[in-house]
């Protein structure tokens, strides 16, 4: 096992720059997340770790030991495809026995291995199958057992679950969640869904447009978003952003006051935007009047989407709500669970 | 209109005529659209097949009908000097110039599979000798092969004076040979590199990048991941290759015509020889049906010894 530290890592395809100075620490048997949305580089990031992709400039050090210039098969790294990347021609053992055929390991060695392997993913039953007998939830396990017979210092995950139902997602993530707190590996992983960084993630990498916008624990980001985008895309449903100024020791939007938090950071008449997550709002009869447009009861919640003073929010309550669409619903937002930023930085000011 | 007299007028559609009807029946239509096909297939394909069996088995020559000899022509074939050394030179000619071709072909997709500039416009390029008439190219190396005019014996000799005297290509049974098949050669090329380079292109890059992260050399990544996978395009295409190059006529008859002392006769050439020329359509016909077993014994071979393959069965795309 290993660190793997990435130190102002630039890549250029061409003219086209895809990653401007990313700086990632990634400490030994430690579980990281790259997350953004698509086109952030964090797929070219995984892969430049692997080495599949050159490194334009920076470094990329693995248990100490500049990569750089290393061939991928002597980085001593496995990495798990989004598509599988299974051998169709081998049965499932040959797929995960490859690496050490290659290496020409004993038959001993490569069957204690492949079986250790196989019993760790429940693969026992399909060795002999081929990958196109098996479903998508079998095919991403063996290709876990192909990393995991492998015994690298570091797995590497590029979109692994993306292929999968709903369902097999949220099973496999507890696998692999379970899978790491066994063996330890020191794990890279890359999504574009924050439900699986949050859930899974020791620590989450937010990158967006080649940058890092955020490192930090997954309640961490949740808690204490350093930007607006890493507010908006961490959490499910999105945070609602509401425009407006600090007036009075409150802040304004329209005709409508909201209290702000008790360590508000910024002077009066500072053009803020306003952060409240769905789950921080409450229903209080002394709070601001909002119309209600959607109710969505999920049983556990109710999702409301409400208007006041032009703005659109969702808000997420355990009480039911009992108002149609076109009533008016009270509620005020829970205060020190405010979030403010800069109008015009986008930066968190509390 | 209000939406009620919509309504109405929905409810009143004219009921469908006899033939709107027959033409919704699905046994009419299959027949229907099999018909022209089908007609096709046995006016131009089975009944000159059917036609050439038959001949086989009379004394048929140009003008006179002839009568049924049963396999009197076949037994003659056997102790033909002319056909059995034809039948030789036929199994050579198409395991040399498939195997050149196959080499050839791989090697050429390979690189054509790289990334490169203009890579769509040397793909066409590659085309050419392909798409080329057959004839056109056949005159085309008739002139390089000519024994006075070869560029050739003419860059050999006069230029680079590595040679004594011009190379008589086609005068000498051997030479002539080597030279058809280089000239079959450079003509099937192109079939095979194009069709193993859409195989090529199937196989996904990222089982590449898995191979590599695995400890795979290039030659191994080569002999594990593209040859396996290449497998069973390549049967389709070999089997194509050899149907193609074994019924092999125009380039040999526009070159040498079998010659020099029928040495280089293909089982196609000299089954027309014989027919047409000499007159024996029984004969020829024979000749041509000879060929049948030799092309299906092929086909069987390609097909069962590298086409089929168990991993392929079963289930979706990986």
């Amino acid at each position: 096992m290993a660190d793997v530290s990435i130190r102002n890592v630039e890549k250029a395809f061409g003219t086209t720059k895809i990653l401007h100075g990313v700086s990632v620490d990634v400490k030994d048997g430690e579980f990281v997340i790259l997350v953004g949305p698509s086109g952030c580089g964090k797929s070219t990031l995984l892969r430049m770790i692997a080495g599949l992709e050159n490194v334009s400039s920076g470094e990329i050090a693995i248990g100490g030991r500049v990569v750089n210039n290393v061939p991928p098969k002597e980085r001593d790294i496995a990495m798990v495809f989004q598509n599988y990347a299974l051998y169709p021609h081998m049965t499932v053992r040959e797929n995960m026995a490859f690496s050490l055929t290659l290496a020409k390991a004993p038959k001993t060695v490569l069957d204690q291995k492949v079986g250790r392997a196989a019993d760790i993913l429940g693969l026992i039953p399909l060795l002999d199958r081929y990958p196109r007998q098996l479903s998508g939830g079998q095919r991403q396990r063996v290709a876990m057992g192909r990393a995991i017979v492998r015994d690298p210092q570091v797995f590497l995950f590029d979109e692994p679950l993306s292929n999968l139902d709903a369902k097999l997602r949220v099973q496999m993530r507890g696998e692999i969640k379970d899978l790491h707190q066994r063996l330890k590996t020191t794990t890279v992983y890359v999504t574009h869904d924050q439900i699986e960084a949050m859930t899974m993630a020791d620590k989450i990498v937010v990158m967006q447009g080649g940058h890092v916008e955020q490192i930090g624990a997954p309640l961490d980001l949740y808690d204490r978003p350093a930007n607006l985008f890493v507010a908006g895309f961490i959490g499910s449903p999105a945070m609602n952003f509401l425009k407006g100024h600090i007036a009075g020791g409150a802040f304004q939007t329209g005709d409508i006051t909201l209290p702000l938090p008790s360590t508000r950071g910024a002077p009066e008449g500072t053009r803020i935007v306003y952060g409240i997550r769905p789950e921080h709002w409450r229903l209080d009869d002394a709070g601001i009047g909002a119309t209600v447009r959607l109710v969505e009861p999920t049983g556990s919640e109710t999702q409301v989407v409400a208007e006041f003073a032009g703005h659109r929010v969702v808000c997420a309550f355990r009480e039911r709500v009992t108002q149609r669409p076109g009533e008016t619903l009270h509620m005020t937002p829970d205060r020190d669970s405010v979030h403010l930023f800069d109008d015009a930085t986008g930066r968190r000011l509390s | 209109m209000s939406a009620a007299a919509d309504l109405a007028w929905t409810a009143r559609r004219k009921p469908q005529t006899a033939l709107a009807r027959l033409f919704d029946s699905k046994p009419f239509l299959i027949f229907i659209c099999l018909a022209p096909a089908l007609g096709l297939l046995l006016v131009f394909l089975t009944y000159p097949l059917g036609l050439g069996i038959y001949l086989s088995f009379t004394d048929a020559q140009l003008g006179r009908p002839g009568h049924w000899v049963g396999l009197d022509n076949f037994e003659y074939l056997l102790t033909d000097r002319v056909f059995i050394n034809t039948v030789w030179n036929t199994i050579f000619y198409t395991a040399t110039a498939t195997v050149a071709k196959f080499a050839l072909g791989l090697w050429l997709a390979l690189l054509l599979n790289q990334n490169m500039p203009f890579k769509s416009l040397i793909r066409a390029i590659i085309l050419l000798p392909w798409i080329t008439p057959t004839v056109l190219s056949a005159i085309a190396f008739w002139w390089i092969y000519d024994p006075q005019f070869s560029i050739i014996s003419y860059v050999l000799h006069d230029r680079l004076h590595l040679i004594s005297s011009n190379i008589d290509f086609l005068g000498t049974p051997w030479h002539a040979r080597w030279s058809l098949i280089v000239a079959n050669t450079w003509r099937g090329i192109p079939f095979v590199a194009i069709s193993l380079l859409a195989g090529l292109q199937t196989i996904s890059p990222s089982l590449y990048e898995a191979a590599m992260l695995d400890g795979a050399s290039a030659w191994q990544r080569f002999r594990r991941v593209t040859v396996p996978l290449l497998m069973p395009i390549l049967a389709v295409v070999l089997t194509f290759s050899v149907l193609f190059t074994f019924a092999d006529f125009q380039l040999v008859y526009a070159i040498t015509r079998g010659g020099p002392i029928n040495s280089t006769h293909l089982m196609a050439t000299l089954a027309f020889q014989r027919a047409i020329p000499g007159a024996a359509l029984g004969e020829g016909a024979a000749i041509a049906v000879a060929m049948i077993p030799f092309l299906l014994v092929a086909t069987l071979i390609s097909y069962f010894a590298i086409g089929n393959r168990k991993w392929q069965q079963g289930g979706d795309d990986v």
